[in-house]
C-alpha cells in the first residue's frame, strides 16, 4: 500500500486557504462484501481475551511505577523530572486500567491525573490528598480478586474525585480556564 | 458490508508504554494487518515515518522527547519531502473536549480516547480508509478538513475562512459512493 507512486493533489486557491484533495491512497484496502461470518472486530476480542492472563502482571508493574514515582516525590518534592514521573505513571493507568479489567483504578488514577495538570501550586496540595489517591490505587490492585469489595472500590474512587474535585474548584477559582476544564464532562462515555 | 484489507495497511504505532504498544499490536494483527511498526517515543516514530512511511500513524500523546501532539505537527509539513497526508488516529488517555480541539488543530485526523477497544479503533481505521478528508492549508494550519460535515450550511463554528458558497468542495466518501452504485 505505501509503495503505491504518490497520487496527483489537487489544489484549490482561495484568498485564506487551500483546499487540496488527492485520489484516495488507501482505497485499495476497502472492500465490499466478504465473507459474512467474519467478524475482525469479535477475533480482536478474542485474541484480547487470550492476552488477558498477562494484565494482573501489568498493572502490578504499572502499580510499582506509580508507587516508585510517589517515593521519589516523597524524598525530592515536587521537582519537573518528579512531577513528570508521577504524572505519567497515573496517566498511563488511567488509560490501561480499565481494558486490563480495573476500571475504579482508572477512575482514582483519572482523579490524581486532574490534581496534578490543575493544582495552581503542587507544594500545596494537602499530602494527604495524594497519598490517599495512591494508597487507594495500590489497595484496588491488591484487593482486585475480591469481587465482594468492587462496591468499596467504586465507592472510595468516586469520594476520591469528589474530594479532588472540591479542592480544586476552590484553588481555581480565579482561574477560568482550568475550572472550565476541571467542571467539564469527560468525552470518554460512562460506563 | 464494507470491510478492510489490513493487510494491505502498513502501521506505525506510537507508545512509550510497552503494554498499550503490545494491545494495539495484537488488535492490529487480530485485525489482519501484518505490517505493524512501533516506536516508543516521538522521535523514534518521525525516522520512523520517514524509513517506513506507513498508511497510518496511531499516536499515543504523552510521550517523553516530543509528544504525540508535536509528532502530529512534524508530519504534518506541507513542503516536507515526506508524506504530509497521511492520517494519524490520536490515542490517549487525555479526555477533555479540549484536548481533542488541541489534536484536531494539530492535524490530527482522528482521536480515540483510552481505554481502547477493537470496535474503537476499527471504526477510526474505517473512517481514515473510507473517509479521508481534503486538506486545508491557511497561514497557520495543515491538516485534513476540521469541518468533517460537507455541507457548508450546517457549520456553526467561528468562520476561520473567506469565501461564499463556490468554495464549498463536496467529497462523497467511499462508503457514500459505494452505497448509490450498489
Amino acid at each position: 500500500m505505501a509503495k503505491a507512486k504518490k497520487p496527483e493533489l489537487q489544489v484549490q486557491t482561495f484568498a485564506t486557504h487551500q483546499v487540496i484533495t488527492q485520489p484516495n491512497p488507501l482505497r485499495g484496502a476497502l472492500r465490499i462484501g466478504g465473507d459474512e461470518h467474519d467478524d475482525p472486530i469479535a477475533r480482536a476480542e478474542q485474541a484480547l481475551a487470550e492476552l488477558s492472563s498477562e494484565f494482573r502482571d501489568w498493572m502490578a508493574i504499572e502499580c510499582q511505577r506509580l508507587a516508585d514515582a510517589y517515593v521519589n516525590v516523597q524524598q525530592h518534592g515536587f521537582t519537573k523530572t518528579t512531577r513528570e514521573e508521577l504524572f505519567r505513571a497515573s496517566h498511563d493507568i488511567k488509560g490501561e486500567a480499565a481494558t486490563f479489567g480495573y476500571p475504579t483504578a482508572a477512575a482514582a488514577a483519572d482523579s490524581l491525573c486532574r490534581i496534578i495538570e490543575h493544582a495552581p501550586d503542587l507544594t500545596k496540595v494537602p499530602t494527604e490528598l495524594i497519598d490517599n489517591h495512591v494508597k487507594a490505587i495500590q489497595a484496588i490492585v491488591r484487593e482486585h480478586a475480591r469481587i465482594d469489595k468492587f462496591g468499596v472500590q467504586q465507592e472510595l474512587s468516586r469520594r476520591l474525585r469528589a474530594v479532588a474535585d472540591e479542592y480544586l474548584a476552590a484553588v481555581n477559582h480565579d482561574r477560568p480556564e482550568h475550572l472550565e476544564a476541571i467542571l467539564a464532562p469527560s468525552i470518554v462515555p460512562a460506563d | 458490508m464494507f470491510r478492510i484489507d489490513f493487510n494491505k495497511l502498513r502501521f506505525l504505532v506510537c507508545d512509550d508504554n510497552p503494554h498499550m504498544r503490545r494491545i494495539l499490536r495484537t488488535l492490529l494483527h487480530s485485525f489482519g494487518a501484518r505490517e505493524v511498526y512501533e516506536a516508543e517515543d516521538g522521535a523514534t516514530a518521525l525516522e520512523m515515518y520517514s524509513l517506513y512511511a506507513p498508511d497510518i500513524v496511531i499516536t499515543d500523546w504523552a510521550m517523553p522527547i516530543f509528544d504525540g501532539l508535536e509528532l502530529s505537527q512534524m508530519i504534518r509539513q506541507p513542503d516536507t519531502k515526506g508524506n504530509p497526508f497521511a492520517p494519524i488516529i490520536m490515542l490517549t488517555a487525555h479526555s477533555e473536549k479540549r484536548r481533542v480541539t488541541l489534536a484536531r488543530d494539530a492535524g490530527v485526523t482522528e482521536f480515540l480516547a483510552k481505554p481502547i477497544s477493537a470496535k474503537g479503533l476499527y471504526q477510526r481505521v474505517l473512517n481514515c480508509v473510507a473517509n479521508p478528508r481534503p486538506f486545508i492549508k491557511t497561514r497557520n494550519y495543515f491538516g485534513p478538513d476540521r469541518r468533517r460535515n460537507p455541507n457548508a450550511n450546517t457549520y456553526i463554528g467561528p468562520e476561520r475562512r473567506s469565501g461564499g458558497e463556490a468554495e464549498t468542495i463536496h467529497q462523497p466518501s467511499l462508503l457514500d459512493k459505494a452505497r448509490v452504485t450498489g
